[in-house]
């Protein structure tokens, strides 16, 4: 890619119930942070294109058009604007559209908002809407959902690497060390190992979802947005921000069979393992340059498996790491050091531009006190998209 | 004594509860919560721990909370028949509070849970504990339960699979205002026991000491720079 991509301003929202709130208002919220970090607020028309990530407000919310709206409540006409759904993956997908934009040469200047909320209908209905994006005949209409996926690629995780329901406990607790000092946490509380694995009363303070799959090795259903600007590096108007740009080395995405049980081995995240090889490739970088990564642990089990297929660790053997201490803060290779998908929440829409921003503010050294990676250079996301069939990878680079 | 005359009048008919036996409860943070019964001379602590509250609006806290003030201030005074509350302690900090009413050797009347510290699921271990008072240790077949907030819909109504009876209305009816009424018969919570309910017992003198004097919190999450 000739020209360069930055990010020179990122947003967030506090992740967690937002469900008294109009998705528009959440989203120019994200917008307003990000725009205000950059020195942009103001000349916030300039901007030559907005993509806001959205999956499903039309059945959470009862509301569609929200790129339209999130404009309006921002006074942005007349800036172009439009919707990018790609499932959970939406908020990445975005991020490489509008990179894409930037390096095409048909903006200098994008705007990337995502966000969801979820709560303003039942854990169950929020359930269901997500599952909607499986396939519709082999899997939705049989009851499928996503913990019940996560559970079954759970058990045969368990059964040939031999991790066990206390190494998924390992990783909640990691997450949550990591997201209790996130002040745009969902959950912001630590948690212990004792009590979720090892207690008398752990089978009922962190029960099944679906099982082996627990309280603990799941993320909670959440409401928030997050946002990032994007420029052309290589542009005049690059100068003009409040901030020295945080440069997007890599972007790439992959599918694989919508049908999960088309795949020769489930195990096997093909869409994972593609994305992230196209990003590297991209980057001109290879696993060994992250420093840390932001990875979509829906289920705990997919922090483990997504890392292997990216090369983070040997395959079926990442939950070593996590028992030596690796992944954690102070590890040889933080991952998830914002409290991932698990601790942070996962507004479905919004998480993978909230995996960048996470991305940003680490690699500024902007991360609260004993959540900051120490002196990173290269930070790598996944966002993960249906049971695997949509995956977008971003890589970012300290300039 | 014409006056205590006209109060025993107003005073409703008490009979004698069994016990709740305390237990200990480790939440996921690894914080040990007592679970106990709450005594008549820790009122003081439980209205002023409530108190707050009554002005937050966010997830019907506000009625929650009203309605629980008057609940206890009624138990404390008199007013309300064979009602218990049960308190969550964490380090003799209240993390939670219930209350409910004994109506008949058959029948329980859950009246409310407020949750203080959240994130934890004080709350939801709350209600069970008052459910397994009702099924387990008053020995009733079926409590009534209602739901102000979508927040007590979700964690009673649903996770609890409760039987909807609001068809029956008014032959089955909640005390609480009329709003639909929902059921914790004895083969659902059978049923659910296992894993919505748990607890250490005996528990140990050390461990119960902790919460022997209530402490109101310094804190709510619910009320970003309270200050007592």
């Amino acid at each position: 890619m000739a020209t360069r991509v930055g990010i020179v301003g990122i947003g967030h929202t506090r992740f967690g119930n937002s469900s008294e709130y109009d998705l528009g208002d959440l989203l120019a919220y994200a917008a307003t942070d990000c725009l205000q970090d950059a020195g942009f607020l103001e000349r916030r028309k300039e901007i030559d294109q907005v993509f806001v990530a959205n999956m499903a407000s039309g059945m959470f919310c009862h509301q569609t058009a929200v790129a339209s709206a999130m404009i309006s409540k921002m006074d942005m006409e007349p800036v172009p604007a439009e919707l990018i759904e790609n499932g959970p993956a939406s908020g990445a997908s975005a991020i490489k559209v509008g990179t894409m934009a930037v390096a095409s040469g048909m903006a200098d200047v994008v705007l990337v908002v995502g966000g969801e909320i979820m709560r303003k209908v039942t854990g169950w209905s929020a359930t269901d809407i997500v599952a909607t994006m499986l396939h519709t005949e082999a899997e939705y209409n049989m009851g499928l959902t996503l913990p019940g996926f996560g559970g079954m690629f759970t058990r045969m995780y368990m059964e040939k690497y031999g991790l066990t329901e206390r190494d998924l406990a390992l990783v909640a607790v990691k997450d949550h060390e990591n997201g209790a000092k996130n002040k745009y946490a969902h959950v912001q509380l630590p948690c212990k190992i004792e009590a979720i694995a090892d207690g008398p009363e752990a089978n009922v303070v962190n029960q099944y979802i679906a099982e082996p799959l627990r309280m603990y090795s799941t993320c909670p259903v959440t409401d928030g947005a997050a946002a990032v600007l994007l420029v052309n590096m290589d542009a005049p108007i690059a100068k003009e921000f409040k901030k020295k740009p945080v440069r997007i080395a890599g972007v790439a995405s992959a599918t694989d069979t919508h049908c999960v049980h088309n795949r020769q081995d489930p195990l096997k995240l093909e869409a994972v393992r593609i994305a992230g090889e196209k990003a590297y490739q991209m980057a001109g970088m290879g696993p060994k340059d992250i420093d840390f990564a932001e990875l979509h642990d829906a289920f705990v089990i997919l922090e483990l498996a997504i890392s292997e297929e990216i090369g983070l660790f040997e395959r079926g053997k990442a939950y070593l790491a996590v028992r030596k201490g690796e992944t954690k803060i102070d590890g040889r290779l933080p991952i998830n050091p914002s409290g991932g998908l698990k601790s942070k929440g996962h507004p479905v829409g919004g998480t993978g531009v909230s995996q960048v921003v996470e991305l940003v503010r680490q690699l500024r050294g902007e991360a609260e006190p004993g959540r900051q990676v120490k002196d990173p250079k290269v930070g790598m996301s996944v966002n993960f998209g249906g049971f695997g069939n949509n995956v977008v990878a971003v890589i970012c680079a300290k300039e | 004594m014409a006056i205590d005359a006209m109060e025993m009048k107003l005073r409703p008919p008490e009979i004698q509860l069994k016990a709740y036996p305390p237990k200990l409860i480790t939440l996921a943070s690894g914080e040990k919560m007592v679970v106990r019964e709450a005594r008549r001379e820790e009122v003081g602590a439980l209205l002023g721990t409530i108190f707050p509250l009554i002005g937050v609006p966010t997830d019907f806290y506000d009625i929650v909370a009203v309605r629980m003030y008057a609940e206890i201030l009624g138990w404390y005074r008199y007013r309300v028949a064979n009602e218990f509350v049960i308190v969550g302690a964490i380090d003799g900090v209240i993390a939670g509070i219930v209350t409910s009413r004994h109506v008949s050797p058959k029948l329980g009347m859950s009246l409310h849970t407020l949750t203080i510290k959240r994130g934890l699921r004080v709350g939801a271990q709350l209600f069970a504990a008052k459910m397994e008072h009702h099924l387990d240790v008053l020995g009733e077949e079926e409590v009534y339960i209602v739901a102000e907030s979508p927040n007590g819909f979700k964690r009673w109504m649903i996770e609890y699979q409760l039987e909807d009876r609001s068809a029956l209305y008014p032959d089955v009816r909640h005390e609480l205002g009329g709003v639909p009424t929902f059921v914790l018969t004895r083969p659902l919570w059978e049923a659910v026991r296992d894993i919505k309910c748990t607890g250490s017992r005996p528990i140990s003198d050390a461990d119960l000491k902790t919460a022997d004097k209530l402490i109101m919190p310094s804190e709510y999450s619910q009320l970003p720079g309270f200050k007592r």
